[in-house]
Parts: C-alpha cells; sequence; structure tokens
C-alpha cells in the first residue's frame, strides 16, 4: 500500500511530522493527539473494538482496528494488550487467531476469562464497542517458515486454539496444497470456540480435516478422552512427515510432546505455551546479595526471581506478565550471574538485559535498575 | 544548635517513625483510579493551557492576545514542571505502570534533563535533606544560606547571586548537576562530567530550539514578539518555582544538621529531619497545586513518593503527631516566608554565623552524657 505513495510525499510527511515533534518536545506529539482522541496517535499502538462476541460461557472474542503504527503480524505471533485497571496498567499477551492476510486490516483477539485473571476477567466483563486498548507490535517465534511445509498437523486445546486457528486460516487464504488437519481439543462440545468458522473452513478447503476431541464427553465428538497416538493416527496418519504446531494447557502439551519425543519427532513439533512451565526456585541454597544500581537498594538474595526480591526492597519496576514472555521488565544486569529458572541458563556475561521476573541470582549481582 | 539527637529519646523518635510507616501504608494502600484520574486531567489542563498559549501568541500583534497567551504558557509551564514534572519524576505515579506517568522516561518542559536532576534531587537532596556538606540543595553550591557555611568575601553578593538565579532559575537547575562549586574545590573533575553535559547540550538545545526558534519563526513577522513571549513565560517559571522551592528549606526556622549527627540514622531519625528541616507554605488550594504541592514540603519530604495530591490529605493528621512529639512544623504564608529567606540571604552575606534563635530542646531532655560521647 505504501507503494502507491510517491516517495517525495511520503518524505515530505516524514519531515512534518519530525517538524511536529521538535514543536511539541519534550512530551512528543502523541501525547498531545491522544488527548483530542487515544486512536490519533502516531508512535504508539492503540486499538479500538469494533465488535463484541461472546461465544462461549466464559470467552469472549473482540474485533480490533489497529492504529496507523501497527505494521501487522505473523500468524502464531501474540502482541501485548493493556488495559487500565483501577488506575494500574496491567499487560497480557494474547494471539490474534485471525488471518494473517486479513483484508479489512482488522485484528481478532479470543480471550477466556480465567477466574484468577485479572486482565481476562476483565475483558470479558467490560469489553464493548468503542473500548480502546493499548497494544505493541506482534512477538514470538512460533510462527510457521516462509517456505510451508506440506503437511501441517495443528493442535490446540481450549483457548491455546487462537494461535493455530490464525495459522489454519492463514494456509487457508493461501490456498494451501498440502493436507491440513486441524485437531482441537475441548472439555465438551459447548465448549468448542470457532465451530462455525472451522466448519465453514472444512467446507470450503478440501485438503483440510477438522477434527474435535472431547474430554470430558463419550460421544458427540471426532475423538474422545484425552490426547494419545491413537488419535493421531486417526486423524493425521501422515503426522510423521508433517510439521506439527501445538498449543493449549500443559496437560495435553506434556502428552504430545511425550509422544512426539518417543516417536523421535520432536524436532517437528513446535509449540506455544500459555501457561508458563514451573520456575525452578531453590531458595534454600540462596546466596550473595542483590544490588539494584540506579537506586542504591540492596538485599540479600532469597532465592526468588528478581521481580520479586526488587519489589521486597521496595522497588516498583515496570512489568508486565511476570512469567517470561512479555520482556517488559527487562534490565541489564551489570555484574554477576543469574539463571533463567525456567530453562536453568545461565546468564554470566556483564551488560546483559535480563527479564527480572524469571531469573534469579546466582551469587552477588548488580542490576541496574 | 540543638543537636537531632536531643530532641526526643530514641524510643520516641522510634515510635515516632513507625506513626509515620502506619500513615505511608494507608495512603499507598488506598491509591487508586482516583489519583491517576486527578494526574490525568491535570495534564490535560496543562496541555490545553499550552496549545491555548502558543496559539494565542500567533496573534500577539494584539496586546491582550500577546499578554493571555503569555499567561497561559507560564501556567502551562508551571503546572508542568511542578504538580506533574517533579512529582511524576519522583515515581509518584510509577506503581500505574503507565510510561507517560513513568519516573524514568517523563521529561519536563525545563532545560535540565530529567535524568541528570533525578540523581541530584531524588537522590542526594531527598536522602541527605539538609546535611551540610551532603545536600547539595543547601545554597546550590553558589549562596551562603546556612550560617554553618564557612564565610568568604565571595559571599558578599550572596543576594545579588539569588537574584539573578531567580531569573534564570532552570538554567541554574540545569548547571547544578555540573557540581561546578566540586569542581573548583578539586574534588571532581570535568571529565567526570562527560555524560551530564551531553544529556544538558542536548536537552538545552531543544528547548531552546522550539521556545527560541521554531515558535518564533511559525509565527512569522510576529517571530521578536513570539520570542519575547516565550521567554516572559520561561522567566515567569522560574521566578515562581525559586520562590516555592526557597521556601522549602531555606526560611529563618528550618534546621540543617551535620554529617556527624546523622551517620547511621534510623528509619524514624530520617523522618524526623525530613520534618525539621522542611517548612510547608500555606494558602488555598489552587496556590497547592501551581507550587506542585511543594507547599506541603513536610509532607513531601516524609513521603517523596506518594501522589502530592495526598499530601493535604494528611497535613493535619502530620501537625498533630507533631504537636504531640513537641516537634515544630514549620509554616507560613509565602509572603512571609520569602521575606524571611531574603533576610536570611542578606546577613549571611556578611561574616556573621551567630546562631538563628537556637530552638531549646522541646521534649525530654537526653542523656547529655550520652549524647557527648
Amino acid at each position: 500500500m505504501t507503494a502507491l505513495v510517491p516517495r517525495a510525499a511520503r518524505r515530505r510527511a516524514g519531515q512534518l511530522a519530525s517538524f511536529a515533534e521538535a514543536l511539541l518536545t519534550p512530551h512528543g506529539v502523541d501525547r498531545y493527539l491522544e488527548l483530542l482522541d487515544p486512536m490519533l496517535v502516531r508512535k504508539e499502538i492503540r486499538g479500538v473494538v469494533t465488535e463484541v462476541r461472546r461465544q462461549a460461557a466464559d470467552t469472549v472474542t473482540l474485533t480490533i482496528r489497529p492504529s496507523r503504527a501497527w505494521r501487522g503480524f505473523t500468524a502464531g505471533q501474540y502482541v501485548r494488550v493493556s488495559v487500565h485497571i483501577d488506575g494500574v496498567r496491567r499487560t497480557r499477551c494474547y494471539s490474534p487467531a485471525c488471518s494473517q492476510y486479513r483484508t479489512d486490516g482488522l485484528l481478532e483477539l479470543t480471550i477466556k476469562a480465567d477466574p484468577h485473571g485479572l486482565v481476562s476477567s476483565y475483558l470479558y466483563a467490560n469489553a464493548e464497542r468503542g473500548m480502546v486498548l493499548e497494544l505493541s507490535q506482534p512477538d514470538g517465534a512460533f510462527t510457521m517458515p516462509a517456505n510451508r511445509p506440506h503437511g501441517v498437523l495443528l493442535i490446540s486445546g481450549g483457548s491455546g486454539i487462537t494461535p493455530v486457528i490464525s495459522m489454519l486460516r492463514t494456509l487457508v487464504d493461501e490456498g494451501h496444497g498440502g493436507p491440513i488437519t486441524f485437531l482441537h481439543y475441548a472439555n465438551t462440545a459447548d465448549d468448542v470456540l470457532y465451530r462455525d468458522e472451522l466448519a465453514e473452513l472444512a467446507a470450503t478447503h478440501p485438503g483440510l480435516r477438522v477434527a474435535f476431541g472431547y474430554t470430558h464427553e463419550h460421544t458427540g465428538g471426532d475423538l474422545h478422552g484425552f490426547f494419545g497416538t491413537e488419535h493421531l493416527h486417526a486423524v493425521a496418519p501422515w503426522y510423521r512427515d508433517a510439521e506439527t504446531y501445538l498449543c493449549g494447557p500443559t496437560p495435553l502439551m506434556d502428552a504430545v510432546r511425550t509422544v512426539f519425543d518417543t516417536a523421535g519427532l520432536s524436532e517437528q513439533l513446535h509449540t506455544e505455551e500459555f501457561a508458563p512451565p514451573p520456575l525452578q526456585l531453590d531458595t534454600g541454597n540462596a546466596t550473595g546479595q542483590v544490588r539494584f544500581t540506579h537506586s542504591g537498594a540492596e538485599t540479600a538474595n532469597s532465592g526468588r526471581p528478581l521481580l520479586e526480591q526488587a519489589e521486597e526492597a521496595g522497588l516498583r519496576p515496570e512489568h508486565g506478565c511476570r512469567m517470561g514472555i512479555c520482556f517488559s521488565c527487562t534490565k541489564v544486569k551489570a555484574t554477576g550471574c543469574v539463571r533463567d529458572a525456567r530453562s536453568g541458563e545461565l546468564s554470566t556475561e556483564e551488560n546483559e538485559e535480563i527479564q527480572l521476573c524469571i531469573s534469579v541470582p546466582v551469587g552477588d549481582v548488580e542490576i541496574n535498575c | 544548635m540543638t543537636g537531632l539527637q536531643d530532641r526526643l529519646t530514641p524510643e520516641q523518635v522510634e515510635e515516632f517513625g513507625r506513626e509515620m510507616d502506619e500513615i505511608r501504608q494507608r495512603l499507598v494502600a488506598d491509591l487508586g483510579k482516583e489519583d491517576v484520574d486527578y494526574i490525568q486531567n491535570l495534564i490535560k489542563t496543562q496541555r490545553a493551557l499550552e496549545v491555548t498559549g502558543r496559539g494565542l501568541l500567533f496573534a500577539g500583534f494584539f496586546p491582550p492576545a500577546w499578554m493571555a497567551g503569555v499567561a497561559a504558557l507560564s501556567v502551562a509551564k508551571i503546572l508542568d514542571n511542578m504538580e506533574i514534572g517533579h512529582n511524576v519524576m519522583h515515581g509518584q505515579y510509577d506503581w500505574t505502570r503507565i510510561p507517560a506517568l513513568s519516573s524514568q522516561k517523563f521529561e519536563w518542559d525545563n532545560v535540565a534533563p530529567a535524568q541528570n536532576w533525578r540523581h541530584s534531587h531524588n537522590y542526594i537532596h531527598h536522602t541527605y535533606t539538609n546535611i551540610l556538606d551532603k545536600d547539595r540543595d543547601i545554597g546550590y553550591g553558589i549562596l551562603r544560606i546556612d550560617p554553618a557555611q564557612k564565610w568568604h568575601p565571595y559571599y558578599l553578593g550572596n543576594p545579588a547571586y539569588a537574584s539573578v538565579l531567580a531569573f534564570i532559575f532552570q538554567w541554574g537547575v540545569m548547571l547544578h548537576d555540573l557540581e561546578f562549586d566540586r569542581i573548583a574545590k578539586g574534588e571532581r573533575t570535568w571529565a567526570d562530567t562527560k555524560e551530564v553535559g551531553a544529556n544538558m547540550l542536548r536537552k538545552a538545545a531543544r528547548q531552546v530550539g522550539k521556545d527560541y526558534v521554531l515558535f518564533p519563526l511559525l509565527t512569522g513577522p510576529l517571530a521578536p514578539l513570539t520570542l519575547l513571549g516565550n521567554a516572559t513565560a520561561n522567566m515567569s517559571r522560574n521566578l515562581w518555582a525559586f520562590a516555592i522551592i526557597f521556601c522549602g528549606h531555606f526560611p529563618a526556622d528550618v534546621e540543617s544538621f551535620t554529617e556527624e549527627e546523622t551517620e547511621n540514622e534510623t528509619r524514624g531519625q530520617w523522618y524526623l529531619r525530613q520534618i525539621l528541616g522542611s517548612a510547608n507554605i500555606t494558602g488555598g488550594k489552587l496556590f497547592h497545586i501551581m507550587s506542585g504541592n511543594l507547599s506541603h514540603q513536610i509532607e513531601h519530604h516524609l513521603f517523596p513518593d506518594i501522589p502530592a495530591r495526598r499530601y493535604p490529605q494528611i497535613a493535619e493528621e502530620i501537625r498533630a503527631s507533631c504537636a504531640k512529639y513537641g516537634l515544630p512544623y514549620h509554616a507560613g504564608p509565602l509572603h512571609k516566608q520569602l521575606f524571611s529567606v531574603a533576610k536570611k540571604l542578606v546577613k549571611l552575606a556578611l561574616p556573621w554565623n551567630g546562631e538563628p534563635s537556637d530552638p531549646k530542646p522541646t521534649t525530654l531532655e537526653r542523656d547529655k552524657d550520652l549524647a557527648a560521647a
């Protein structure tokens, strides 16, 4: 689209924008435009809700028109969505469920209200047309290679459907030639999200097979009970020659991983965690001092993630998901060693960027915070 | 001068500290949407005044429009620097996690770069409040404002320096971070100033660029009038900020401390020092907002990271606590406090180093031998 705008005009627009920034320094143009209309912002990304649909009892689907800085996403990626709840800006990650080629430029997010989830419950209860959300550019490496695999197996459970249905819709838009199986697990038939859309896709795309597995019912689905090899043989017997994309609750993820590992296919399995893997913390053997250089705060290493230690020391570092996916709490570690509590990976180099929420000090560390 | 330790028994100091901590806890627990709405509305008002002021200067050939424009822009700059900038940069709204209200990201409409200022103000001044040779805000390294500062013939110009500083206050605040006085004394080298210096040049260039080049040029033939208008607005803000800030710590009855008496301070003692070293300015609601609630300097020094709109809410309670422990709670109207500061500046231009009206220990006499030990 930008190619249609003459280069000279674009350059002029760019000059005008930097002139406006120079006039409105130090706050910048967005801080003034947003007061007229939050969607006018140029650098930050906002999204206005254009449609709200509640397709299952605890789920809300939002159609969102992003503001001008939005650059589009790749199927499988997520965006950080921020809302203000009782004065505090809360950020969570959600994967768009639409095709990356959606022509109207709109974005579709499906959010399952977790009774303990502040943001999901808030959105479920309060989302309405005209609501403005703060968005980030898309992020995440759970994507298909540009050179598409021939056979594609998409496995999801519950609200983990969103990144994989985005992949499916994208493949359908591309007129994908190879076989696709979309295997989705839900507790019961009533809990299936996107049932009509999936049926429609299956009807129009010959290579696509959509299969529903009901974990808590014995009839009515294509499959029943929890995932196992027999399910694979039933709906995608060619899975050994395919690339598999998986997103869902931890038990499903574990079950699929075990099957693929045993079959020696772990290279062909690609996953996205919604629920964070449990952090491995060893608070009994923690040693060393943690020093936060900017604030001067210092505390004895408790063995808990640095974000918690910083908060206990009275600091309030910016953060989002608290589980290592949103990178809002990234800070520079000046000296010392920290361990990634998810993977056990060590960061030993000086001046390395680390995520406070999943990093645990190993001995003395200095954090620029 | 009465030592800091002579005021109360150690138990009383800690008891007092606990009372302050309780007030703090209560405030923190109560923070919410109201606080955010307040500051967002204030920002809206400030931006509207700024745009109106700049807009009116396009009609600056018409004297009432010029005057109204300058007035609007002056108020906008005052609000930006004081109730918004100073307070946001203190981290008072960091709990909201809103990037535009983040102490680490906010920049104010002032030539002093936020990053430099946060260090000298939030850390040095607020931690070492009124400790001689530690708190660089005592006289800002150029004035003699405390009798304990050693006299030097240079200080004969004390009142003149202060008057000049009042008019160019934003530049004074900016240059303060070069710590020129410490370079002169050899405690600091020019090389140490490289980063803060670069920040200053960058920030000052942008500020000068908009106020004295771009906006004047935009108004075409009115450029000189616009430049004059912007300069007047900057100057009004300078004078106002100078007045408010000098009344916060420099009126006659406010105390200063030595490094020795504040060594190994407990939290209670720190609170105590904040009370003794600060002075409030009395006035109406609008006055408090225009002063960035620095008119509640005492409450601000007790809880520098609590949203300033909360200070008036707790002022009575703090005052009552002070009365209970026999502590002074310095407060007076602006004109009185200003006069007191001016008198002090003139007096201290001369070698006089007599004690100001020495406050007597107002509560239990502490064991003097213990204090002397």
